[in-house]
């Protein structure tokens, strides 16, 4: 690892101002050796201490941001909630309300990483986090999304990567959170150098690979996620989130998937349904939600629905296991909202 | 009967079952016979770790905690090809660099299967490197940070050549060769006769076959067969390989995380020509090893050099990448099994074909395992180490016998369900060892056997099986084995020997042994171990440990105590025959004159009493012997039973319970062999269901060289466990105690497999057993695609 500065901001303007590039270009070159000049944000610094520590990001400066305050609060707002980008997983796995009003976000932090991790781990950060691919990971491999000519995963062992939308590249999207959070139709709060603050959805926020191969989101450099926000769920609505790991202690999920219902009875008035870990950004299953709209959920319709979610999957040479797993998910998370 | 010989008798047997005497002539200076634990006060009590709190609150050192004054830090440079020749290196710009002491380029790797002379390629001047990771240089510099920079600034000049992974590839005559000429066979356990090698095939070693197993297949009513093969893991010591090399005038001083200190000393001075009495080799705490850390490795030469060359200590430590791909892993094997049998179950002839990779290594072998367990009177075994361009395996927990078992026990498990008998019954027809057949017994019963249903006839998706296998190992003794025991004016007392603890309680151990002879507590004996300064012990693999430097260290108990009874007998109006030390104090047989140990100890004349005791062979005999180390004439056992459930639809395996009932000769610490019965499973979970080295079919590159891709198991995946240990007297020493370490494991993959078979009527014959495999068995994979 490369020694840096520590740069604890007064403010989020000196923050924003001192940040000179996001963590994807600051990675980002044709050499394999990433730039050594970037000064990047940090919050609770897991997944940059890790890119650091493999050498694929070598930053001059780290501003912390992790010392604000007020970025690290759940406050209600016009019904629904403001998050603090250093709101921790941990606390959002224990926040009252969300575990009864958006249970699926409360469920997803609760079931990310370890313990000693979603103490630390900021909701922020892991929507940012970089993917897990093992290539992505490997300094021996300079794949597109770091600058390089190719991707690995295509030819290579590709047994945890994308069934969807792989084009080009073929992470899944590592963040738990983000399946939840999609679902729940939350929006992010955006500040930039200026001061200025945008507002875009979650579900816009996120780039696929034929959109950008380098970034997985659109993030620019010098701003900042000051909030994430949750609107206002009728009492008629049920979130649950599944998630689905080879070990059920700290390992990153084979599947996930997030289903939010509005129901009326056992009928369905709306539906949003979000795979997560199958595709380059959380993934929309619009054939399912379809599927579900204006019927009455029973096991029959929950299988269908599952089986209308898959539909379209395009595993590679070594993930087509994650077709059934996937398709069991979804019609447990459709049966399991149900009840939530 | 000679002289100095005295017979003895000895319980023997199965307590709880039959116990009898047993006359044996033992040597007039060995302790006499100790009773069944149910009579002695220390030995087979639950006894906490002695080194317990230490480790808990941080103040244990461990081989990475070692610092010294002026003391250096290394790195290692490592080649990112599989295969490639070295056509230059250029430290020059290294070694300008700030902070730089010595630099080392490795020219003579060890660690691997090493050539026989011969006439050479054009372009063998140049060395190859053959994994990625394979060590290439060394240097040393004042920080750890100043080394990488420097590290990062050798050049070295690679042309690739082209390479292979895949075992099945390097089995292929036109493949890449790793190795152009003949390699040296080597065996663990001493001299092996030269075997064929063509191209990456070396072999087949045909030695352990015995009867004519052709003429018994032909004389089988049924024939199973299966073909097995399972994946490289690697060890994930939790502290890394590391040394401090501390190289002065008047000699060497090794601070290594190491499972033999004397082995390493002795390895140390033959590489470095200095005589034993110039090396000194030491260590205190060890974060695992399970194999991986027995023998010097490139790493410990290059500290060492690295130290000689700057005239300070070096410190090296490997981290963690370079663990998962240099420091050895179970190699993969592929095994085909032919039972034939009669259809009451016995078997006429067993016929095997193995091989497996270990890398750049020989060591693929399937063990012992199928050739000893149950009887059979021709058995054909032909097993080839197939190279690759790959980390070199090394002994890991059981080597062999692991991946050896899991293929056996289900093909023994698959003939059972052929000809109709329940596979305890068929165990109970095969099976002669008096010891497992008293552990199916009791572990049926506890488990609850009984309730296993047919195959596959769990209703739902949900489904619950039942499994069991069983678990052989030799009981092997290294005679290379010495403690002392002194016993100082002040009545305190010390346990000295080379033997080092890694984890496994030895510690503990030896303390009980000389507290029960001397009447004493374990508390009130220092253990002073893992420091060649002291008589040299045994190595802690092959589960040798206990049964190797427990029986020494009551002997020299025994004596020095004889030695202290002979100050203080006049004292007592006695002699020294007639003195008995028992709860703190020395005393007449018939209890009417005594003294404190203390007070005893007082009447000694100088400072201190002592003796040295070695290992002496076992009262029965061995079964074999191998230059320092032998074999005992009984086998370790051992029986698991598994209940798993397994998800048909996603393909998850949960494993619920596990019921371990083994062996280890005369329990010593009953909470310790629990804990290694723990291990043991838990390690053999994590094998058969998670781990498993990743290589990238195109670059050679291992994919998960973390503790996070690389998947092992953990909290959530520990089922219940309950170990039941017999107490098994044989009368073969001072203490009757043997090993448990790797007996341990050997059952548990097989075990989850037979019952994963049982939940879902489809058998795996792979590992690991992950959600894909489990989906591709239950044909629920779409369009034939397969998990590479
Ligand atoms: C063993 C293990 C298992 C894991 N399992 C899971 C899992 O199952 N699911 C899962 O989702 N994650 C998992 N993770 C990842 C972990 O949750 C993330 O690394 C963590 O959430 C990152 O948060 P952080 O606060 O530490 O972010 P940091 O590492 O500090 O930052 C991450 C990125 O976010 C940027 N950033 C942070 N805050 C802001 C902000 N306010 N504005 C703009 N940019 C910002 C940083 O610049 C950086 O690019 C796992 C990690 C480990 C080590
Ligand atoms: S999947 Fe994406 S991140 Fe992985 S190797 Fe391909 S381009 Fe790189």
């Amino acid at each position: 690892m490369n020694g840096f500065e520590w740069m604890s901001p007064g403010s989020l303007e000196q923050a924003a101002r001192a940040a000179s590039a996001t963590v994807a270009t600051a990675m980002a070159c044709r050499s394999g050796t990433p730039a050594s000049d970037a000064a990047v944000l940090k919050a609770g610094g897991m997944d940059l201490l890790d890119l650091m520590k493999e050498g694929l990001l070598s930053p001059r400066r780290l501003i912390n941001l992790r010392t604000l305050p007020g970025l690290d609060r759940i406050e209600p707002a016009g019904g629904g909630l403001r998050i603090g980008p250093n709101v921790t997983l941990a606390q959002l796995a224990a926040d009252e309300r969300l575990r009864t009003r958006w249970s699926a976000l409360a469920d997803s932090a609760g079931g990310a990483a370890s313990p000693q991790i979603r103490q630390i781990a900021t909701l922020a950060g892991n929507l940012l986090q970089r993917p897990r691919c093992w290539y992505f990971r490997s300094r021996a491999h300079h794949c597109v999304r770091k600058g390089g000519e190719t991707c690995f995963a295509f030819a290579g062992e590709n047994q945890y990567h994308a069934i969807f939308e792989h084009n080009g590249c073929a992470i899944v999207h590592p963040s738990t959170c983000a399946t939840a959070l999609v679902a729940l139709g939350a929006r992010l709060e955006i500040t930039d150098r200026a001061g200025a603050k945008r507002t875009v959805s979650l579900e816009e926020f996120f780039l696929l690979p034929q959109a950008d191969l380098q970034r997985e989101n659109r993030l620019e450099s010098g701003e900042i996620v000051t909030a994430i926000e949750l609107p206002a769920q009728p009492a008629s609505v049920r979130s649950v989130h599944l998630r689905y790991a080879q070990t059920e202690s700290f390992d990153r999920p084979l599947a996930e998937v997030a289903v939010v219902l509005d129901l009326a009875e056992a009928v369905c008035r709306k539906a949003a349904i979000v795979l997560g870990a199958c595709a380059p950004v959380p993934h929309r299953a619009r054939a399912a939600e379809a599927a579900l709209t204006g019927q009455r959920i029973d096991e029959a319709l929950a299988r269908a629905a599952a089986h209308a979610a898959l539909q379209d999957a395009m595993p590679l040479s070594g993930n087509a296991y994650k077709v059934p797993i996937f398709t069991a998910v979804v019609r447990r998370a459709i049966l399991a909202a149900l009840v939530a | 009967m000679p002289e100095d010989l005295r017979t003895r008798s000895y319980p023997v047997g199965i307590a709880g079952v039959a116990l009898e005497q047993l006359e044996r002539n033992v040597a007039d200076d060995e302790a006499p016979p100790l009773p069944p634990n149910a009579r002695l006060s220390v030995i087979g009590q639950s006894t906490a770790r002695l080194n317990g709190p230490a480790k808990v609150t941080g103040r244990a050192t461990f081989t990475v905690d070692v610092k010294l004054p002026g003391m250096l830090h290394a790195r290692m440079l490592r080649s990112v090809y599989p295969h490639a020749r070295i056509l230059s290196i250029d430290t020059g710009a290294a070694e300008r660099q700030p902070g730089v002491r010595a630099i080392h380029v490795i020219e003579h790797p060890l660690g691997r299967a090493q050539e026989l002379p011969g006439p050479g390629e054009p372009g063998d001047a140049h060395r190859r490197v053959r994994y990625v990771g394979d060590p290439i240089a060394a240097l040393a510099a004042v920080t750890p940070k100043a080394a990488q920079a420097a590290l990062e600034r050798i050049v070295v000049d690679y042309q690739p050549l082209p390479f292979v992974i895949d075992l099945e590839d390097a089995r292929r005559s036109d493949a890449p060769r790793v190795f152009d000429r003949p390699v040296r066979t080597e065996f663990f356990l001493g001299p092996a006769p030269q075997l064929p090698q063509h191209g990456n095939v070396h072999g087949p070693d045909t030695s352990a076959s015995r009867g004519d197993a052709a003429a018994g297949l032909r004389a089988a009513e049924l024939i199973v067969t299966g073909e097995f093969r399972t994946q490289v893991q690697t060890h994930c010591c939790l502290e890394p390989h590391a040394l401090v090399a501390d190289w002065r005038p008047e000699g060497l001083t090794v601070y290594i995380s190491t499972q033999f200190t004397a082995g390493i000393r002795e390895e140390l001075a033959e590489a470095f020509g200095l005589p034993l009495n110039r090396v000194r080799v030491v260590v205190d705490a060890v974060g695992g090893g399970f194999g991986s850390k027995s023998r010097i490795g490139n790493y410990v030469l290059a500290a060492v050099e690295l130290s000689r060359k700057a005239g300070a200590p070096v410190r090296l430590a490997l981290d963690r990448h370079e663990e998962q791909i240099d420091s050895g892993n179970r190699p993969s094997t592929v095994q085909r099994i032919r039972l034939g049998a009669r259809r009451d179950g016995t078997l006429t002839a067993v016929a095997i074909e193995a091989y497996g990779t270990a890398g750049v290594a020989l060591g693929a072998s399937v063990g012992n395992f199928a050739q000893s367990i149950y009887e059979c009177a021709a058995f054909a075994l032909e097993q080839s180490d197939v190279f690759t361009h790959a980390g070199p395996g090394c002994a890991m927990r059981a080597p062999g016998n692991v991946p050896g078992a899991f293929a056996y026990e289900q093909v023994i498990d698959e003939l059972a369900e052929r000809v109709g008998l329940d596979p305890l019954t068929l165990r109970e027809r095969i099976d002669a060892s008096p010891l497992r057949r008293e552990q199916r017994r009791i572990g049926a019963e506890r488990f609850g056997w009984s309730r296993r249903q047919p195959p596959g006839s769990s209703p739902g998706t949900l489904k619950r099986g039942l499994g069991m296998a069983q678990s052989h190992w030799p009981a092997l003794i290294q005679i290379n084995s010495s403690c002392e025991v002194r016993i100082l004016r002040d009545g305190s007392v010390e346990v000295r020997s080379s033997v080092q603890d890694i984890g496994t309680g030895i510690t503990t151990v030896l303390a009980q042994v000389v507290a029960e002879e001397l009447g004493l507590s374990p508390q009130d004996i220092a253990v002073h171990i893992g420091d060649t300064d002291f008589p040299a012990g045994p190595p802690s693999y092959g589960s040798r440990t206990t049964a190797s430097i427990t029986p020494p260290a009551r002997n020299a108990a025994y004596r020095a105590l004889r030695l202290l009874m002979e100050v203080v007998a006049p004292s007592l109006g006695t002699t020294a025959e007639r003195l008995i030390a028992r709860g703190g104090r020395i005393g007449t047989l018939d209890a009417s004159r005594s003294i404190t140990f203390r007070e005893a100890a007082a009447q000694l004349r100088n400072d201190q009493i002592s003796a040295v005791a070695s290992r002496s062979d076992d009262y029965g005999g061995f079964g074999r012997r191998m230059g320092d180390a032998a074999v005992g004439r009984m086998g370790l056992g051992g029986v698991q039973f598994a209940e798993v459930t397994v998800d048909t639809e996603t393909g998850r395996v949960h494993v619920e319970r596990v019921v371990a009932v083994h062996d280890c000769g005369r329990p010593m610490n009953p909470r310790q062999i629990e804990s290694q019965v723990h291990g043991g499973i838990l390690q053999g979970i994590s094998y058969a269901l998670f781990e498993e080295r990743i290589l990238d079919r195109h670059t050679g590159h291992m994919l998960n060289p973390n503790l996070e891709q690389y998947k092992i198991l953990g909290a959530r995946e520990t089922p219940a466990i309950e170990v039941h240990v017999l107490e098994n007297y044989q009368g073969n020493s001072a203490t009757d105690a043997y090993g448990i370490a790797e007996p341990s494991i050997i059952a548990t993959a097989p075990a989850l497999a037979n019952a994963l078979y049982n939940a879902i009527g489809v058998r795996l014959r792979a590992l690991p057993m992950t959600p894909a495999a489990v989906l591709t068995a239950l044909g629920r994979v779409p369009c034939g695609s397969v998990p590479p």
